[in-house]
């Protein structure tokens, strides 16, 4: 790593910190202005003030606001992120520890898909301009896209888990195989390879295809068009028309040449479209029932659990800060003109 | 000159773009001849169909444009009836090409010496990498480039290099012909002319031809053996460098040289600029199509086109001042509609 590149990397991450402190600040005064309050929630309007108090009390919620907003800062920056205020009052990192895992594996496969749908048919569709295949394909990038998430997924349920019974319904694992599953690292795929347990890898395999497939087509539509726009302009470019005067094959142009120089657009948009990955993971979780954060983010709003929605976004914002840091480094391994 | 080899014939070479506003007939039944180890000009004013023709003769008119007939004659075969595999061989292998943009013509993400290996494994797999390497870096060394310019990406070229490392990616595979089109036109006077002596260099070490496409007549006679010009589509002029410039015959050619600067074509004339510009193409004027900005126009120029002509050996013209008609004289040519 070139010096200039390190010194690039220690101030963007200087940079993500004002900016996840913002959007943190942000969520912990919406959630209190939003109606309603954890006790409420919890114990149902008809209990007493008494009772109520008591549980404000036991909760910290009686303390002055700036303390709490301290209090959940210096949470967030030991990573500690407090205990919930609902449902067991468990340790947010705890939940957090086993949540995370199952949305990243279940956003992983998701990506890949749409990357190599989305990518592949772009550049496809760019190759072959204005010709039958080009107009099938955009149509159906565009019917993919105005689908909402919930509905493809109940439609893939219906087709696969209740008419052709070959995928399971929801969930992560077969609950059978779950009660006696040992869990390292949460990923389930992982673990199931670490303990050789084969019934149990197979079964979280089957379980992930569903939610995948929905995740990641759903985000396909837009890497069709953002691949196709980008990959005409660059057919059109010098270097390719150059290329084809020297007689590079058709196909290196497009897939090699073209298709490389189309990634630094695309990459950039990717990063962008995290935070859309991100929603998009929400939806398919509540789908499929799939326990991951977006589940218990959703969860937890409802319960206006303020401690857990607000470490939850936290992490939910370093995360896409993480990821933006990632595609700015990826981005200079691909275009030699960027050097920090 | 001695004695001069064919390398290509172009004969009523035609190319029209389709547009919304109409049929653009941007080259029109267009012949002339490259000869071996020469350096052609090709001049006139933008939009004549220069860079058209350039494209044209390595089959490379993307729609809306279509080669619409004629014939391209290269070391004796019409390559109008290549398919697609022989004419990427052709291309590269046969006739390469120099853009006017230096700073887009170059992948941004491939370094210099994998543009140049590249260019040779696509047209000859079985040689090795290490092969190619050498003969990139000795490339590179004759275009007095150092060796370290091998590591480079284009963005870290000078305008110049990189349009060197366009020359040599044509001479790596031996190319018969480049073409190069408004190649200097984009770089600053000084490096210009480098690069035009450069040309003359590569010309002399590898005996390769190069059509030198450009709207700057100044540079033609700089670098030229022979010259076509174009107008409106049309070739209206081929000859020898020395006796176009000494005595210019169509009225065109003469319009050019007037408005070069430093060359005078006697005392009396001053430097002046052509009135007028080059047609609309959708709708190019009848008879001689330069008839509308004509100091010599006579009726019969409004209603027939006359043929480009051999006037004297290796001159040809297309003018009816030069060219007999039996209603030359006639003051009444009735125009068509
Ligand atoms: N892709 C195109 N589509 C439509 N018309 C074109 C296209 N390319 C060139 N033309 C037209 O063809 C004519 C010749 O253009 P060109 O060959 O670029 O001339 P030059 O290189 O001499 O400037 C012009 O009238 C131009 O407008
Ligand atoms: S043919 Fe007539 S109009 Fe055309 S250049 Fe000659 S004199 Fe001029
Ligand atoms: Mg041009």
């Amino acid at each position: 790593m070139s010096s200039s590149l390190r010194r690039f990397l220690i101030t963007r991450i200087l940079l993500t910190i004002p900016m996840v402190l913002i959007l943190v600040t942000m969520i912990f005064f919406i959630m209190r202005v939003l109606p309603g309050d954890p006790i409420r929630s919890q114990l149902g309007p008809r209990v007493s003030e008494e009772q109520a108090d008591a549980l404000r009390e036991r909760l910290g919620l009686n303390r002055p606001l700036y303390i709490q907003y301290f209090d959940f800062l210096w949470d967030m920056v030991t990573l500690d992120f407090g205990t919930a205020l609902t449902q067991g009052e468990r340790p947010i990192r705890d939940e957090l520890g086993e949540r995370l895992p199952a949305t990243i594996e279940l956003t992983i496969p998701a990506i890949a898909i749409t990357a190599l749908i989305g990518i592949l048919s772009g550049a496809f569709a760019a190759k072959n301009r204005k010709k039958p295949i080009d107009y099938s394909i955009r149509l159906l990038s565009i019917a993919i896209y105005s689908i909402p998430i919930f509905f493809m997924g109940l439609i893939f349920q219906i087709i696969f888990a209740v008419r052709i019974p070959i995928l399971p319904l929801s969930g992560r694992m077969d609950t059978l195989l779950l009660t006696q599953f040992e869990s390292i690292t949460n990923f389930y795929v992982i673990d199931a390879i670490l303990t050789g347990n084969w019934p149990a890898l197979r079964s979280a395999l089957t379980h992930l295809i569903m939610p995948s497939i929905t995740l990641g087509l759903a985000l396909t539509g837009v890497f069709v068009r953002l691949t196709r726009v980008n990959m005409i302009e660059m057919l059109q470019s010098d270097f390719i028309t150059a290329g084809r005067a020297r007689g590079i094959p058709e196909r290196r142009l497009v897939y090699k040449h073209a298709l490389r120089n189309t990634f630094i657009p695309i990459l950039t948009l990717l990063g962008l479209q995290f935070a859309i990955l991100l929603a998009g993971a929400v939806l398919t979780e509540t789908t499929f029932s799939w326990p991951g954060v977006g589940r218990y983010l959703v969860d937890r709003i409802e319960l206006r659990d303020y401690t857990a929605v607000q470490a939850t976004i936290g992490v939910f914002a370093l995360f896409v800060a993480l990821i933006s840091l990632l595609m700015d480094i990826i981005y200079a391994l691909i275009d030699p003109r960027i050097r920090y | 000159m001695a004695e001069k080899e064919l390398l290509s014939q172009i004969r009523n070479l035609s190319v029209e773009y389709k547009t919304r506003l109409g049929q653009v007939s941007a080259v029109d039944s267009v012949s002339f001849d490259i000869y071996k180890g020469e350096i052609l000009g090709l001049v006139g004013e933008s939009g004549c169909g220069k860079s058209t023709m350039g494209k044209a003769l390595m089959r490379m008119i993307q729609p809306p444009g279509k080669i619409t007939g004629g014939q391209i004659i290269f070391q004796g075969e019409d390559i109008m009836t290549y398919d697609d595999n022989q004419m990427r061989d052709f291309r590269g292998r046969k006739v390469s090409m120099i853009f006017q943009d230096p700073m887009t013509s170059l992948n941004p993400t491939q370094r210099v010496d994998e543009h140049i290996i590249e260019a040779i494994q696509v047209h000859e797999p079985q040689v090795k990498i290490e092969e190619a390497l050498k003969l990139a870096e000795k490339m590179i060394r004759k275009l007095g480039m150092q060796k370290r310019r091998m590591n480079s990406y284009p963005h870290q070229l000078s305008g110049g290099m990189r349009q060197r490392v366009m020359v040599g990616l044509g001479l790596v595979l031996n190319a018969d012909l480049i073409v190069a089109d408004e190649a200097t036109t984009s770089l600053d006077v000084i490096v210009e002319a480098q690069l035009a002596d450069q040309l003359k260099d590569i010309r002399e070490e590898f005996g390769v031809s190069l059509l030198v496409i450009t709207h700057n007549i100044a540079l033609v006679a700089e670098i030229s053996d022979r010259i076509v010009v174009m107008y409106a589509g049309h070739v209206m002029e081929i000859a020898n460098v020395e006796p176009i410039f000494d005595n210019p015959l169509h009225p065109y050619t003469r319009g050019l040289l007037k408005s070069i600067p430093n060359i005078k074509l006697n005392d009396t004339e001053e430097l002046y600029k052509m009135p007028g510009e080059p047609p609309n193409l959708t709708h190019p004027p009848s008879g001689c199509r330069f008839h509308p900005r004509c100091p010599r126009v006579m009726p019969i120029c409004k209603v027939h086109g006359p043929d480009l002509t051999e006037v004297s050996p290796g001159r040809f013209v297309k003018c009816w001042l030069y060219i007999d008609h039996p209603e030359k004289e006639s003051e009444t040519i009735k125009v068509e509609a």
